[in-house]
């Protein structure tokens, strides 16, 4: 608030930012192990939190502070951890926990070359499809992704008003450029940012079912203290909160949790598009890539060729509307990853034959430059 | 209706679908009947209760009652039950583990949960196997028992949970047996009470899995070997090496005071703000 009216320009990193994001929304509890290139984030916390009444802890594991990030949310704090591939190898099993039970709460991962140890600490793409599937089991997820240091404020505030709108995980999908990246950056003020908490039940205690459907498929969500009592499992239970395999039970409980994320694309879908009007060559990247490929797609059309850039911020759910309808009438779509092509992967799947999907993969622990994708929309064009 | 029970329906959830998961003659419940007898006398509010709870037989127990109540992942109870005490130091929170889930799945949770002098109760109750899963050997299955997956014999050593516990810090640790019922009452109102992480491992009989491959007997056999087996801990420092073999003890281990995770970060807290420019 002191900040108020005398807006500062900041010279932040990406991890920075996520922690400004992230105390902007009203985070006040982080749990975390410490990995690189995801530390600052927990070591800046660790500052800031008990200066604000917040709680930090370093926990034994990663499988651990996911455990206390969903126990603290159920106690009514916006709890968020971060960490890098093999941390979030060992957050799969609880992350399924927060999908089931319906728990609010941001996993940032900053991405590192995989896979185990991998390349510490280059950059990589590597873990979208883990994003999307690494928990076991069939469950909706959100998966976002800075590409800039304001970009990474602006996606956990996102991210933190999406967990609790739709009370479930949501995963910051950062990688090692973004996270490290210095730029100069003004964050908005308080007031200027929307700020979402998560819906309360007010009807009287006795009243009170846990996970009783409703019109936007999330239920309102009581914490522990507050007089509604209720039980909370990772088994699939009925709306009362207990275990149940009956078939009509199971189906609807199931459905509900992918119907709160489905009705909502609308709102959870996010790209920007840049020149892309009237492409015949679209880029489609996200996180540090999708800076690189603006770039490019500036250069080319300084040579004359039109090309034009579909930004992805949201990656999952795959925000399929915005892809078609940018591609459809693209001679050729190119999809720059530094992975073997996860993304490119559904863009292939939505595509249906529409334009011809070229890649451009880098798995060599290095950044994809502007040059190199702009070699490649003069060579496609 | 015995008094005993009408106590424990005031607890019980009986919208919940019952009944219960266990076995006929399962010690489970005269755990939970203890835990029950003991909230009632300190006169906890439900609302200000959180019990939480791993997978396992055990796993189940908190659903029948009606607490703020939290079933979580296999091992992980505590690290869950440590996120909600520190969101929430006002909570009562208690977490109910079974042998494999504290100390093998859960082990390291539980050693830095005691380190860290969490301010919260673990019971753990310990039957030597996993019953739910079909009486596989767990990290407390004695030497040379006999489990589904130690066919011929169970080769490894067992844990001490409740040594391990005063290993590893805690401030309160406490065993008993669900024979000695009297004696159970009493250890978990002690370590309800206990300010800082206090830990009540229960001796119980899974007569399922566990009694029926070594040749144990019923509920009611195993039970009189735990009366045959257990020392209490004041008699057994006069007792030789050689008398206490084959037995284990039972009261208080230890109960010592440590600085508590809760108040030392509301320091740290005091600390921090004095850092921010005025």
């Amino acid at each position: 608030m002191a900040r108020k009216g005398k807006k500062k320009p900041r010279l932040l990193q990406g991890n920075e930012a996520i922690v400004e994001g992230a105390l902007a929304a009203g985070c006040s509890f982080f749990a975390g192990y410490p990995i690189t290139p995801a530390s600052e984030i927990s070591e800046i916390l660790a500052y800031r939190l008990p200066q604000m009444e917040g709680t930090f802890i370093q926990m034994e594991d990663e499988i651990a502070s996911l455990g206390a990030v969903i126990g603290a949310s159920l106690a009514g704090a916006k709890s968020m951890t971060a960490t890098s591939g093999p941390g979030f190898s060992l957050m799969q099993e609880n992350l399924g926990f927060a999908c089931v039970a319906e728990v609010p709460c941001v996993i940032v991962n900053v991405m590192r070359g995989g896979p185990s140890t991998g390349l510490p600490t280059n950059p990589s793409q590597g873990d979208v499809m883990q994003a999307r599937w690494g928990t076991h089991g069939d469950h909706p997820i959100i998966v976002l992704a800075p590409s800039s240091v304001r970009d990474s404020f602006d996606i956990t505030v996102k991210a933190f008003n999406f967990s609790e709108r739709y009370r479930t995980p949501v995963i910051v999908l950062s990688d090692e450029v973004v996270a490290h990246t210095r730029e100069t950056v003004v964050l908005p003020d308080p007031d200027e940012i929307e700020v979402l908490d998560r819906i309360r039940p007010s009807m009287p205690p006795e009243w009170y079912i846990p996970y009783k459907d409703t019109s936007s498929g999330v239920p309102a969500m009581g914490i522990f203290g507050d007089g509604y009592r209720y039980h909370v499992t990772g088994l699939i239970h009925d709306i009362r909160g207990f275990p149940t395999a009956r078939t009509d039970e199971v189906e609807p409980f199931m459905r509900r949790l992918f119907r709160k994320i489905n009705q909502s694309f609308h709102d959870i879908q996010i790209v920007n598009r840049f020149m892309t009007e009237d492409a015949e060559l679209i880029v489609i990247a996200y996180g540090s890539v999708a800076r690189s490929a603006r770039r490019a797609v500036l250069d080319a059309r300084e040579k004359g060729v039109k090309a034009g850039l579909l930004h992805l911020v949201t990656l999952y759910p795959f925000p399929r509307r915005d892809v078609v309808a940018t591609i459809r009438d693209a001679r050729v779509v190119l999809v720059p990853e530094m992975n073997m092509g996860q993304i490119s992967r559904e863009v292939k799947r939505v595509n249906e034959g529409m334009s011809r999907v070229a890649t451009l993969n880098r798995i060599d622990g290095c950044m994809i430059t502007p040059q190199e994708i702009y070699e490649r929309l003069i060579k496609e064009a | 209706m015995a008094e005993i029970t009408k106590l424990v329906h005031k607890y019980l959830r009986h919208d919940k679908k019952f009944p219960h998961v266990w076995c006929p003659g399962c010690g489970n419940g005269i755990v939970l009947g203890a835990m029950i007898r003991a909230i009632d006398r300190r006169a906890y509010r439900k609302d200000d209760i959180v019990m939480v709870s791993g997978i396992g037989c055990s796993g189940r127990l908190p659903v029948y009652v009606d607490f703020n109540t939290l079933h979580t992942t296999h091992g992980r109870a505590l690290t869950f039950a440590t996120g909600v005490k520190l969101a929430k130091p006002e909570l009562k929170v208690i977490v109910v583990m079974g042998d494999g889930d504290a100390t093998a799945i859960g082990g390291n949770h539980f050693i830095h949960a005691a380190r860290r002098n969490i301010n919260l109760t673990a019971i753990i109750i310990n039957n030597n196997i996993y019953g739910m899963t079909g009486g596989q050997y767990s990290p407390t299955t004695p030497y040379g028992m006999k489990a589904s997956t130690a066919p011929y014999r169970n080769i490894e050593h067992a844990f001490n949970i409740a040594e391990l516990a005063v290993t590893a810090g805690a401030v309160f640790v406490g065993r008993g047996t669900v024979y000695h019922a009297r004696l159970l009452d009493k250890l978990i109102e002690k370590a309800f009470v206990k300010r800082g992480f206090g830990v009540v491992e229960v001796i119980t009989h899974c007569h399922t899995q566990y009694g029926r491959r070594n040749n144990m007997g019923d509920a009611v056999a195993m039970m009189k070997w735990q009366k045959e087996h257990a020392v209490r801990v004041e008699k057994s420092a006069d007792m030789s090496e050689e008398e206490l073999r084959d037995k284990f003890t039972i009261g208080v281990l230890v109960d010592r005071e440590l600085p508590i995770y809760t108040e030392q970060y509301e320091l740290v807290r005091k600390q921090a703000k004095k850092t921010i420019p005025s």
